[in-house]
């Protein structure tokens, strides 16, 4: 079974071809990492999932991309569709308040105001986000105060909040230090049972750890995707073999 | 230049090189003088006005005290120096305009940051910055052509000349200020904080209000403070259409005086303790505008932090 279906996707950036004739399944429930060098295009497609690419000035899309077989650029609700596919950044984006009302703020803006339902909401979140017992004794403490890790943790937990069936990931541990990189990957063992992911990766070692497919990417195309252990072992195609080698990238 | 020739023999380095350094630190030292020297006249010339304003206003002081002058309600020289109702004339006229003014402002400034299209921009920016250029006799023809009629037809008063039309007047005339300031600081607010905001399904106007405004908080509010700063400060737009009684207002449909009407209206020709007692109404005038830009300072800080 498939979250998204893309079909013959292609993406500009006013005249600069972006994606090319992408065609990719991602599938339910499952860890699937892009991998490529800059400038590849696979934050681009992970953009176009939750139309993000849409607060870019001339931008044109053809093709289409289904979620849950609707047309998520013909006839579905632009915000709806969001607080269905969460997405985390590339450098922890908390907003410039306290904790509580990061975790809080989806809901919200959704219009639900009973506090009772948005503490357990917040709660619940944080301990997916495993960020809870850092931060369960001054959830009404501005959320810079935490350390980048968290920071990145409570955009997680922000994210679950809204209840989604997918979530995201663009580069979350590129800012981060190893040991909070652990921790990020050592969650998403327990997202990956709840989660469709998308994560979009610049480590090959990361992709290899916590993904179950695996795109390559480059230039703007689909070179080759298919389970994770056949593209970093066997890949079918000479550049990923040559990208994963370290030739290039 | 080749990047051999940048490099010449030793000797030669230090002897040069050593003269340039010199003349480097000379030019160097020049400049800091000439940076001081003109930080001071501005400085400078705070504490002769302040100075003035002071030793000038003593007479009137001494002649009628200093509750007198700022809780008299009577204004009758050379008997009474009594500037509370222009106090009251000017914070009243000030604060309505701020109640009209600041709304448009920030909402002006909203749609030019994050709504309008480029093209629209393009065109709105430099008509409001060309309202910041007009001269204020100029908004003082408008308030008179135009306003002050309106009010006597709106509100059936004998006369349109009123803290509202005044208060209508500056509030026009804060706008640039609060929307310059206001868009300014809102297009500096991180992108990602929209992004995080849109990413999890927050609509574009939730987004404004519970995000970006609140996080350019601290530069709205200096654009508002700003926009005080110069409704206290105007007098020739106010002077044209307020009426400028000088008598306490019993309603902002009232004529009214302000402190700078006080001053600009009366100054040609007092003499003594009159034109003494205009000068105390200086230092009034210059202890708000302090007030003001303590304000101002104390919520910079709280940006930095």
């Amino acid at each position: 079974m498939n979250t998204f279906d893309i079909k013959n996707l292609d993406l500009f950036y006013g005249d600069n071809h972006a994606l090319k004739s992408i065609n990719l399944a991602i599938p339910h429930k499952q860890v699937t990492a892009f991998i490529g060098p800059s400038g590849c295009g696979k934050s681009t497609l992970l953009r176009t999932l939750n139309r993000m690419n849409d607060l870019i000035a001339g931008v044109t899309i053809k093709g289409s991309v289904k979620f849950d077989d609707a047309d998520i650029y013909a006839d579905v609700d632009v915000r709806k569709l969001r607080t269905r596919c969460g997405m985390v950044f590339q450098k922890p984006n908390p907003f410039p308040m306290s904790i509580w009302e990061n975790v809080a703020f989806g809901q919200k803006a959704q219009g639900l105001t009973d506090k009772k339902q948005l503490d357990a909401i917040v709660e619940e979140a944080l301990r997916s986000a495993a960020l809870w017992d850092e931060v369960k004794d001054r959830l009404h403490t501005h959320a810079f105060g935490l350390s980048g890790g968290q920071q990145q943790r409570l955009c997680i937990a922000r994210t679950i909040a809204m209840k989604p069936d997918v979530i995201l990931m663009d580069e979350p541990t590129s800012a981060l230090d190893p040991i909070a990189t652990a921790k990020i990957e050592s969650l998403m063992e327990n997202l990956r049972k709840e989660f469709t992911v998308v994560i979009v990766t610049h480590s090959m070692s990361q992709a290899k750890r916590i993904a179950d497919k695996t795109a390559f990417f480059l230039m703007g195309e689909l070179i080759e995707h298919g389970e994770t252990q056949q593209i970093f072992n066997e890949p079918n195609d000479s550049r990923t073999r040559g990208y994963i080698s370290g030739d290039f990238g | 230049m080749s990047s051999t020739s940048a490099i010449p023999s030793s000797e030669v380095v230090s002897k040069k090189a050593m003269q340039r350094c010199k003349r480097r630190d000379f030019v160097e030292q020049a400049f800091h003088l000439l940076f001081m020297l003109s930080a001071f006249i501005g400085v400078l010339s705070v504490i002769t006005i302040g100075f003035f304003l002071v030793t000038e206003s003593i007479d009137a002081v001494e002649y009628a005290g200093m509750s007198n002058i700022v809780f008299g309600l009577e204004w009758l020289p050379p008997a009474l120096f009594g500037i509370a109702p222009m106090i009251v004339g000017s914070l009243v006229s000030t604060a309505v305009a701020v109640v009209i003014g600041v709304p448009i402002g920030i909402l002006t400034a909203v749609f030019l940051a994050e709504i309008a299209p480029k093209a629209l921009v393009n065109v709105l920016r430099p008509a409001i910055e060309l309202l910041a250029g007009i001269p204020s006799v100029v908004y003082g023809f408008f308030g008179l052509v135009v306003i002050v009629p309106l009010i006597e037809q709106v509100f059936n008063v004998p006369s349109g000349s009123t803290i509202l039309a005044g208060s209508i007047v500056l509030a026009i005339m804060i706008l640039p200020t609060v929307i310059v300031v206001s868009e300014t600081s809102l297009r500096a607010v991180p992108k990602t904080y929209k992004e995080g905001a849109l990413a999890l399904g927050a609509s574009k106007i939730y987004t404004i209000f519970n995000v970006l405004l609140p996080a350019a908080r601290s530069g709205v509010l200096t654009g508002v403070i700003l926009g005080i700063a110069r409704a206290v400060g105007e007098t020739m737009a106010i002077i044209m259409v307020m009426g400028n009684a000088p008598a306490m207002p019993g309603s902002i449909l009232e004529p009214a005086r302000s402190l700078t009407a006080n001053i600009a209206l009366e100054m040609s020709y007092a003499t003594g303790i009159h034109s003494s007692a205009l000068y105390a109404t200086g230092v009034v005038l210059l202890l708000f505008v302090m007030m003001l830009n303590g304000l101002l300072m104390y919520i910079n800080r709280e940006r930095v932090k």
